[in-house]
């Protein structure tokens, strides 16, 4: 387990690596010179000279990726043109806040998700199920940004429950994170669904009917089982989705966070710092994506057999 | 009166009737053959008798299945469980699939044991040792903790016939056990499950599509055609004087001396499904013998000898070889 | 919608869009989609006033007779801002997703028929952008352009491609094996004439309907990127962008953001909802993935 662990971390290198040069090449493919896209308008020469050594702008583009790259490693991620510190700083105070918000937000997508779509299940077909799904539609379409704007002028304007943004106190965190459940919710729910659909009709099943075991136990020890492994598999390939939605409910919210801070990079030309958080954010993506690979070979025997 | 009494039941789904006053006996010590094509019909009657009907949408609609004496088709769901695994035991057709894949192999056969008879995790798993000793699994202490991934059909097949005797039963439903296996590990698992219905007195219900394997095994053979039994003899007298056209025919279509017939399909056509059930005797379009009272008329049941027979025109010794 | 009255095969897309809109809420839903846009294609004519002509006097007038949706922080008629809007993120959305379904399509035919090493690279390409939220690729590539209606409809474009591109590969490598194209190779045929002859025909249903489908997460996607600033620029109504504007009002008129919002949440459900009508007539064999 712990090789594997190990050989999905090296396999993960290549993929880090091209998303690398992606997000390094952003800075040459913005219109314009480069050394402008570092540093503050109206800086002296001198200034532009410092960006030009620290970055090796003067050099080959293979040559500067490396420099860049090996900053990276150092944990140097370079300077914030609006903030003049060390984006390394920013992100690390960003990071917990966006960490918090996503991994609560998994787990209330994961646990939400998984109960109703085994209630929606069970009930195929009946009044529960089609206002489960149907709740499904409207959690998968609607825009996260107005669901979450929607669920302040309801819960923080009207009703008064909850902080309206910032992200000071723990209930802070009950809107956000119900914005980015809800859809979150809605695509395990109907993943769940339809794999213990599936799994319902596989011939063990029957055989587990035939052995006299209770329906309720066959549901619940073996066809939900079978089910969470398509259900890992999409939260895991998803997991980017959700942090996704992250990103756009920490504007809406206005919390501190990575989202937050891209969102305002982006629109401050603040390259390095968006740099920096795409970075992030694909790491992030990346680490899931393993998270879920290690959680299916703890569910299923047959994929760990394929490890060995 | 036998173990199991099949009596005239009827099988639905919706406003369709699949199986049609169907009719047979087994006894303690006894295997009686359920053959006929795909879409006979074989697969539906192990399903009514081991009361799994409702998975697939299915009911009794008219007729009972007396098991010892208690009509299982009056029985609700919970009372119904009571003999599902403890005294009514299914294989079914294809031991890759029929599996928990996620579950060791011994939990699956434990659970059998700790369900009905009440047994502690450790004496059901010496027990499921044993039995999986005695159905001759080598290593059944290391099988015991493997996943069905890790076995061979056969001895996938081996588990779920262990998983069928946990709860000592007095009937086994096989439906086709043998078809997914190869040719050798088919005759080790026929001899298996023989010795088993010798040995121990239980009554097998083995539903197949092949008649040799009838041949070679059973002791009374009841034939179904498109959902209605179409005969009903021993074992001896069914090979010796078939009486329906149709047995005539799937006796035909066994290979002799190792060598394939012309016509190892056997009948031209096919069996006709639900929707398209002919009128008059099912199998008419299908018959070399037919009259035109076979396409208008459903023939009724006739005696024989040791047996009953559901055709106008039933075959005489001095036809049925010919 | 738009991409499937296009297809090469007129009476089969008929016959399914026509099938969608007789069960009761593909009607509704179809009905909704033909109604916004045919509304939004006549704004002009609608509704007697101008999108961005500023009336502060009138500013944050809420729903009433002469602004049935009332007005935002410089008086402009809501309403009318909507239709307006609507042109914007559908025709964005629409099109974008046009240009997604067509690069998608040639690259997935490509590495499906082609196979080799050309299909290795396209698939690792592929995958690699398709294991990234479309959020993510998104927002790389209005970084790289700059924010506006051109770097919105690129930014679309790349994030769906991924999609369809696999959706492509897998019809023609599952249609590829099949009898009759072999019998067509057989038969000395070139490759142009299989793949658009056979492969692409049999394959396009399927990547039209999830086409469909990804132009209601396209709108989704093109408010996002309005709401952040990053969308079209004032004063072009986009839904995003006046949702964007209506923020910092939440409390003072908050129909500023409730109904472009809805306009936009209606129009994703109803093209669901007839996207999942048009599945529905199709058979299960090519029914596209939806996850």
């Amino acid at each position: 387990m712990t090789a594997y662990v190990v050989r999905r971390l090296l396999m993960l290198v290549p993929v880090f690596l091209a998303v690398s040069v992606v997000i390094f090449l952003i800075i040459h493919l913005i219109p314009g010179d480069p050394v402008d896209n570092l540093i503050k308008i109206g800086s002296g020469p001198e200034q532009r000279a410092a960006i030009v050594a620290r970055y090796g702008l003067d050099r080959s583009l293979p040559e500067q990726y490396l420099i860049w790259l090996a900053g990276l490693v150092r944990g140097d991620l370079g300077t914030a043109i609006v903030a003049q510190r060390p984006v390394s700083t920013l992100i690390a105070q960003a990071l917990p806040h966006s960490l918090a918000l996503g991994g609560l937000s998994l787990l209330v997508s994961a646990g939400v998700g998984i109960v109703l779509g085994a209630v929606a299940m069970r009930y195929r077909d009946g009044p529960i199920d089609q206002a489960i799904m149907g709740g499904v539609l409207l959690g998968s379409t609607l825009p996260t940004f107005w669901l979450g704007l929607l669920m302040i002028l309801l819960f923080s304007v009207v009703l008064g429950w909850f902080p309206v943004s910032g992200a000071r106190t723990w209930s802070s965190l009950v809107l956000p994170v119900l914005t980015i459940g809800l859809a979150g919710t809605a695509l395990v729910v109907r993943v769940t669904r339809i794999a213990m659909i599936e799994a319902a009709q596989k011939d063990f099943v029957l055989l587990l009917h035939a052995k006299g075991l209770p329906p309720s136990r066959i549901r619940l020890r073996h066809v939900l089982r079978h089910a969470l492994t398509p259900v890992v598999t999409i939260l895991a390939l998803r997991i980017g989705w959700i942090l996704g939605g992250a990103v756009t409910v920490e504007v809406v919210f206005a919390r501190p966070g990575l989202g937050t801070l891209l969102i305002k990079a982006l629109n401050q030309h603040d390259y390095p710092v968006v740099q920096a958080c795409l970075l992030m954010l694909a790491m992030a993506v990346m680490l899931g994506t393993l998270v879920g690979d290690i959680l299916q070979a703890a569910i299923d025997p047959r994929v760990r057999a394929n490890l060995k | 009166m036998g173990l199991l009494e099949v009596d005239r039941l009827s099988v639905g789904i919706g406003r369709l009737t699949l199986l049609e006053e169907i009719a047979f006996e087994v006894d303690r010590g006894e295997i009686l053959g359920l053959v006929g094509e795909s879409g006979s019909g074989k697969s539906l009657t192990a399903l009514a008798i081991a009361g799994l009907l409702p998975l697939i949408g299915a009911r009794v609609t008219a007729g009972a299945i007396r098991f010892d004496n208690t009509d299982l088709t009056r029985l609700d769901e919970s009372r119904l469980r009571k003999f599902r695994g403890r005294r009514i035991a299914f294989i079914t057709q294809n031991p890759m699939t029929a599996l928990d894949p996620l579950q060791p192999i011994g939990e699956q056969v434990d659970v059998v044991a700790r369900l009905h008879l009440g047994l502690t995790a450790d004496v059901a798993r010496s027990r499921t040792i044993e039995i999986l000793t005695q159905l001759r699994i080598p290593e059944a202490a290391t099988i015991y903790r493997q996943y069905p991934h890790q076995l061979s059909g056969g001895m996938k097949q081996r588990v779920v016939i262990a998983m069928a005797l946990a709860g000592e039963p007095d009937l086994i439903v096989a439906d086709e056990p043998t078809t997914a296996l190869d040719v050798t590990v088919q005759a080790q698992i026929i001899h298996l499950l023989t010795s088993l219905v010798r040995e121990r007195g239980l009554a097998l219900v083995l539903i197949t599509h092949d008649m040799g394997v009838v041949a070679q095994c059973c002791d009374r053979v009841a034939v179904l055609y498109a959902g209605r039994l179409a005969e009903q003899q021993g074992v001896n007298a069914l090979f010796a004087t078939p009486a329906h056209p149709y047995t005539h025919a799937l006796i035909d279509c066994i290979p002799k001396d190792g060598m394939a017939r012309d016509s190892l399909t056997g009948i031209a056509g096919s069996v006709p499904s639900v929707a398209h059930f002919p009128p008059g005797c099912r199998f008419h379009p299908r018959c070399i013998g037919r009259q035109s009272v076979c396409e208008t008329n459903v023939p009724g049941a006739t005696a024989l000898p040791g047996g009953v027979v559901s055709c106008h025109f039933p075959l005489n010794g001095d036809q049925r070889h010919g | 919608m738009t991409a499937a009255a296009s297809s090469a095969r007129p009476a089969l897309r008929d016959h399914l869009v026509a099938r969608a809109f007789r069960t009761k809420t593909g009607a509704i839903a179809g009905g909704w989609l033909v109604l916004l846009a045919l509304a939004a294609i006549f704004a002009h004519v609608l509704t007697p006033y101008e999108y961005d002509v500023q009336q502060l006097s009138a500013a944050y007038s809420p729903p009433s007779l002469s602004h049935w949706l009332g007005t935002d922080e410089f008086g402009r008629d809501l309403l009318t801002r909507i239709l307006y809007g609507a042109r914007i993120s559908l025709s964005v959305s629409v099109i974008s997703i046009g240009l997604s379904v067509l690069a998608g399509m040639v690259l997935g035919a490509a590495a499906g028929y082609f196979g080799g090493r050309l299909d290795r690279m396209i698939t690792t390409v592929i995958d690699l952008s398709w294991s990234f939220p479309e959020i993510l690729v998104a927002l790389i590539l209005v970084a790289i352009i700059g924010p506006g209606v051109t770097g919105t409809m690129v930014a679309i474009t790349v994030a769906y491609l991924a999609q369809f591109a696999r959706l492509t590969r897998a019809q023609v490598m599952a249609i590829k094996s099949e009898t009759f194209i072999e019998a067509a190779s057989g038969l000395g045929a070139s490759h142009r004439h299989i793949l658009f002859r056979h492969l692409l025909p049999n394959a396009i249903t399927p990547v039209l309907v999830s086409g469909m489908l990804a132009t209601g997460d396209a709108i989704i996607l093109e408010a996002t990127l309005g709401f952040f600033g990053l969308g079209a620029q004032p004063p072009t109504p986009s839904w995003g962008a006046m949702m964007s504007s209506g923020t910092a009002l939440l409390f003072k008129a908050p129909w500023i953001i409730i109904f472009p919002g809805l306009a936009a949440a209606i129009t994703v459900v109803s093209i669901n909802l007839f996207g999942d009508a048009l599945i529905a007539g199709l058979d299960v064999r090519s029914r596209p993935r939806t996850e």
